[in-house]
């Protein structure tokens, strides 16, 4: 490492300064702005007094904070049996529990809420089975209830994966000394294992609260437009891009978010504490009695069944000619998929173009971070990874609306035309949101990378660019890849942002295809179909990265 | 303070999966006793520690504290205070929580609790840190506040899993010397793991030698040193030269030791010496003296010469290559001693008293 940073350092880091600057900080703090200015160039609360004015506002505000709260809740109580059961005890099926950590992710929740809605509502399979033999119906789906149940199940695997992280992670005589010391059972649990699995706990439940706190397409698909984001939307798309209240909420969105995420940071700050000190073997899991397999195994496959629904759901309904008012559908056809590809398949293309350049860009701009941040003196370098960690507290949709404020009647150079009727702007609105995952795993991909292979290029001739070349970049390739992967699939189902930017249906990826077509009854079949192509090419990503990732990890074993 | 109770273990066998771990452990700890389970890593000595807290589960076999069979009792009703190697202190506790806590468990008053952790505390000389948390405490501090949580609910055996393993140096001497003391004072049967024969000799009443399982040698610590039963114990605990070859006891008049590497060894009659047949001579580096000639006649005297020499204070090691065995030979030294160099031929002197003779 020399000791002062070059100019060819500075001047990349300024190109990445600038494009944090247009696309991130400054539409965000145009919205902030906004929200407080008060005409005149001075600054007023009084549109946050307007806000809370008016009656429909202020309970969005509420059923958002609820929404967000009781999800949290019932994702704790999905996951966190399970993360119990499977740290602390032998249980058959490991791959079973390992899918119910990734499956909800596969597919947003927006393109789900459809098929809960055929599955779990009013007049919907369970209902009429629940009918049938109770007389019952549960208003699984009704109102605010369907946004919970939905986003419960989409986003629980958050809490799941940290907290089996957090609880195998716990030296196992910090329970074998509470026991020694009279404890057991759901005593041990509440005053020891738990507080031990504490700061895994709240890093995935703040998560979940940020996520579903932000989330725009799963109420709308709903039907619920009485939350925060939906209420932003509405306003920016009927009352127009003037109007200050979408503002206010844009501003009580991010400020939600980053007090989230202050939460987690605290709770993360003293995280390997349970694990030092640690000795030797990891916790013995011990054998279930009768009574608890009965619980655990129903537990889980309750959970699974839960799980898949959406997904099955999704199907069924791809290839379904009419679904409603019936446990199944009646009649199966084809008919969807090919009205999908005659006419959307210009959508998908989009959303593979899309994707693919923003996750490119942000593989880019991810590993330039990281190699400033670890590996050069330049001045001030932390300031890039702090600019790209904070558009993870920026939602969507208020990026969307900062775009559209700040982006009004600027052309584009050279090529002319609005930004922001251009697609351009898309892709530039995902990378930009998706640019903290990449930064994350390409940091996490160089730290592993010791500096003396470095150095040891450098000793025998090569010069920093050629060093980069040869032996940084392509020993990061499966952080980078890694890095790709999660831009691509997730960027590839964004729908908040989307739904602020594309002006046109030819501009439109699937997402907002998938989002057009659930909007009317006839519709659904297409919409559904669309859905599962999008889950396939999601799915696919994911699986291609991790065989790629797992026969990396074994090439490399052997590695100093 | 509760009377000392008898902790027995009856032929106790363990199993993890295809690995046998205990294999018939007969154990009996007198009451108050100070007693140390000693054996190289994997011989078993921990799993024997934590099936007497309960946390393992014998195959067969039974074990007993203060008379009551205690086998398939659950590790919370044992009464038995574990200390654990890594202190396994709670880090979302204080100091006094941590000690509170099997006070809080066992459903004490308050104030009976806030006295106690008190009296604990001060038993360590903590009194004054009871609000810290673990994580700012040094080592030996974390080490003093595992022990007082433990014998904060006055557990009728104390269970030290390598207390002091985790400890630099001179700490784990001085903490050491604390943890007899605390014993003395509390009265209470200790069972003490530890790799260290050290550590094992200076604080322990009696020693179990454990090997693979197995309890090879139980004794005092001058018993397993002057007298070792087998090689094992022989090597394991302190240093040791040891001799393979054939004894042939003639009538009356001693004995010859018949080496292949050294040669014939003429021994001195003595009542220890078994029959004709395979053994082991073994005797210890400080019962050897190295000279330029032979000196005392009541010696074994052998000729070899100096293959290495290590200064180590109070005393000079001699690696002696003797015919085709190499002897250790602790010399004393005091300023101005002679020395020998590398190459340098030398008398071994080998006293008679000190030679155990071992049956393989």
């Amino acid at each position: 490492m020399t000791a002062r940073p070059t100019l060819a350092q500075a001047a990349i880091a300024g190109a990445i300064a600038l494009f944090l600057a247009a696309f991130l900080v400054v539409p965000v703090l145009a919205v902030v702005w906004i929200a407080f200015a008060d005409g005149a160039g001075g600054v007023t609360l009084s549109h946050f007094g307007a806000f809370f004015g008016v009656s429909l506002l202020r309970e969005s505000f509420w059923n958002s904070l609820y929404v967000a709260a009781a999800s949290v809740l019932v994702a704790s109580v999905i996951a966190l049996p399970i993360a119990y059961f499977t740290s602390r005890f032998r249980l058959r099926g490991a791959l079973a529990v390992q899918t119910l950590g990734v499956l909800p992710l596969v597919m947003p929740p927006f393109v789900g809420a459809v098929a809960m809605q055929l599955i779990f509502g009013r007049n919907g399979s369970v209902n009429l089975l629940l009918g049938d033999w109770l007389g019952v119906n549960v208003p699984f789906m009704e109102g605010l209830n369907g946004v919970i149940f939905v986003e419960a199940l989409h986003y629980f695997p958050f809490i799941l994966l940290n907290l089996s992280v957090a609880l195998a992670n716990i030296d196992p005589a910090m329970e074998e000394s509470a026991q020694n010391l009279g404890a057991h059972g759901f005593r041990l649990f509440r005053r020891v294992v738990f507080p031990l699995a504490m700061p895994g706990y709240v890093a995935g439940a703040s998560l979940v609260f940020v996520k579903v706190f932000d989330d725009l397409g799963t109420p709308l698909v709903l039907n619920v437009t009485n939350m925060l984001a939906p209420q932003a939307y509405l306003r920016i798309t009927s009352m127009g891009i003037e109007d200050p209240l979408g503002y206010v909420i844009s501003v009580i969105m991010i400020a939600f978010s980053i007090l989230a995420m202050w939460l987690s940071a605290r709770a993360l700050r003293g995280r390997d504490y349970a694990t030092v000190q640690r000795g030797g073997a990891a916790a013995p899991r011990r054998r279930l009695s009768r009574g608890q397999a009965v619980l655990a195994y129903g537990w889980i496959a309750l959970v699974l069944l839960l799980v898949l629904s959406p997904h099955l759901g999704i199907l069924l309904l791809s290839f379904s000619k009419v679904w409603s008012f019936s446990v199944v559908p009646e009649a199966f056809t084809l008919e969807n998929y090919r009205t999908v590809f005659a006419d959307s398949s210009g959508m998908i293309v989009n959303t593979l173009v899309y994707a693919g350049l923003a996750a490119f860009v942000d593989i880019v701009i991810g590993t330039t971070i990281a190699y400033l941040v670890l590996r050069t003196p330049l001045p001030g370098r932390q300031f890039l990874d702090l600019g790209a960690a904070a558009a993870l507290a920026i939602p969507g949709v208020v990026l969307g609306i900062g775009y559209l404020r700040l982006f009004r009647g600027v052309e584009i150079p050279w090529l002319g035309g609005a930004l922001t009727a251009s697609w351009i702007i898309l892709p530039i609105a995902y990378s930009v949101r998706r640019l903290p995952y990449a930064v994350r795993s390409c940091t996490a991909a160089l730290q592993q990378l010791h500096a003396s292979l470095e150095e040891a290029a450098e000793n025998l001739g090569a010069s920093r660019r050629r060093t980069i070349q040869r032996i940084v970049v392509p020993l990061m390739a499966g952080g980078i890849l890694a890095g790709f992967v999660t831009s691509f699939i997730t960027a590839a189902v964004e729908l908040s942002a989307t739904l602020l930017l594309a002006s046109s249906e030819s501009m439109a990826p699937m997402s907002y295809g998938i989002y057009l077509y659930m909007q009317s009854i006839a519709g659904r079949g297409p919409g559904a179909a669309l859905g599962v192509v999008a889950v396939v090419i999601v799915a696919v990503g994911t699986y291609a990265s991790n065989r790629f990732m797992a026969g990396r990890s074994a090439q490399q074993e052997t590695k100093p | 303070m509760t009377e000392p109770v008898r902790v027995e273990v009856e032929n106790v066998s363990l199993a993890f999966g295809a690995t046998q771990v205990l294999r018939g452990i007969d154990v009996a700890i007198a009451p108050g006793e100070f007693f140390a389970l000693l054996g190289p890593s994997g011989c078993g000595k921990s799993t024997l520690l934590r099936l007497i807290a309960g946390f393992n589960h014998a195959q067969s076999g039974h074990v007993r504290i203060g008379g009551d069979d205690v086998t398939r009792v659950p590790p919370w009703e044992r009464n038995v205070g574990m200390v654990f190697q890594s202190y396994a202190l709670w880090p979302h506790m204080t100091v006094a929580g941590n000690v509170a806590f099997g006070l809080e468990e066992r459903g004490r008053p308050r104030e009976e609790i806030r006295r106690r952790v008190a009296d604990a505390l001060a038993l360590v000389g903590l009194q004054d840190l009871a609000d810290r948390r673990p994580g700012q405490l040094s080592g030996g501090q974390q080490q003093r506040v595992a022990l007082a949580r433990t014998v904060a609910i006055e557990p009728r055996v104390l269970l030290l899993d390598e207390p002091l393993s985790n400890l630099d140096a001179k700490l784990r001497v001085h903490m050491r010397r604390e943890l007899v003391q605390l014993q003395r004072k509390l009265g209470i049967t200790t069972i003490f793991v530890t790799h260290d024969q050290e550590e094992a000799m200076t604080t322990c009443d009696r020693i179990a030698v454990m090997s693979e399982g197995r309890i090879v040698q139980t004794g005092t610590p001058v018993e397993l040193y002057d007298a070792p039963a087998s090689r094992f114990v022989a090597e394991f605990v302190g240093s040791i030269n040891l001799l393979d070859g054939n004894l042939q006891t003639g009538a009356g008049e001693g004995a010859t030791f018949v080496s292949p590497q050294v040669g014939p060894v003429p021994l001195p009659p003595s009542e220890s010496l078994p029959g004709s047949g395979d053994v082991t001579l073994a005797f210890r580096p400080h019962g050897v003296s190295v000279s330029a000639a032979r000196a005392d006649p009541a010696r074994i005297w052998l000729a070899g010469a100096v293959a290495e020499r290590e200064f180590l204070g109070e005393f000079v090691r001699y690696r002696v290559r003797v015919g085709g065995a190499d002897i250790l030979v602790d010399a004393p030294h005091l300023t101005g001693a002679p020395w020998f160099d590398p190459g340098a031929g030398v008398e071994v002197g080998i006293d008679p008293r000190e030679i155990r003779v071992l049956r393989p």
